[in-house]
């Protein structure tokens, strides 16, 4: 954006230290940051595993078969692995900062921030509930 | 003329995708990922899921699972790739593939779930 510019002599920009490209190394903070970042990867691939599943149901009983069968083999079983637990820290991360992106007020009160984030995990653990019973349940 | 941002709408749509993921996908991923496959839980019959797949509530609710996580996927990683990895020359392509991604895996979804309908 605007990176052509140069109108000044002295560009703010030019007084800016140099950030390491692996700046994100440095402190298990900063790790955590990118980790959190970074699971949006397995969120995109898991996107891409639930298209998959569709159009194997919309093929068949054959193709479905074959979908599970692909399923249980171990390089999906592994990436599937380490998506639960990317994916459940996404979770937890998502919605800890819930109260901080999600000011509520009723009756001109602000919800106190403990109230957002029960609601949330509240939320969670009902739809978990109601996914769980569409698809196991009698 | 107020020049309109288009960053608060992308904002809203990653936000939107991350409470929809959060909320869906770890339930979603353990029995598709691991449950079933490893045979913890049977794994639902074919007639079942093409029943649940075709009842346009759910399809509605798997739709925007799919397309919401797909804009919160393309904002996570276009900020990443900025402010992370510093890659800020590239930022216009980088956009433009992710959201482009994102809307073109939402029409897939789409598609796919409406055949179902």
């Amino acid at each position: 954006m605007g990176d052509g510019h140069v109108d000044a002599a002295y560009h703010p920009r030019w007084l800016r230290p140099h950030v390491s490209t692996y700046w994100w190394l440095q402190k298990p903070s900063y790790l955590v940051f990118i980790l959190r970042e970074a699971s949006c990867m397995f969120v995109a691939w898991f996107v891409l595993y639930l298209l998959w599943l569709i159009r194997a149901v919309a093929g068949g009983a054959p193709a479905y078969r074959q979908f599970l069968d692909w399923s249980a083999t171990p390089w999906v079983l592994l990436l599937n692995a380490v998506t639960v637990v990317f994916v459940a820290f996404h979770a937890v991360t998502f919605f800890q900062a819930a109260p901080q992106a999600m000011v509520l007020h009723v009756g001109g009160r602000r919800v106190p921030t403990h109230l957002v984030l029960a609601g949330h995990y509240a939320a969670w653990v009902a739809a978990s509930a109601v996914v769980c019973w569409l698809l196991t349940g009698a | 003329m107020i020049k309109r941002h288009p960053e608060p709408l992308l904002w809203m749509l990653f936000s939107a995708g991350g409470v929809v993921s959060g909320m869906l996908m770890p339930v979603l991923v353990l029995l598709f990922g691991l449950a079933f496959p490893l045979g913890w839980l049977n794994a639902p019959s074919h007639e079942r899921l093409r029943a649940l797949l075709g009842n346009p509530v759910i399809a509605i609710v798997v739709f925007s699972l799919c397309a919401l996580s797909l804009f919160h996927w393309a904002h996570r990683f276009r900020h990443t790739l900025y402010d992370g990895l510093q890659i800020k020359h590239l930022n216009e392509v980088i956009a433009v593939v992710s959201y482009g991604t994102a809307l073109g895996g939402s029409a897939v979804a789409a598609y796919l779930l409406w055949r179902l309908l």
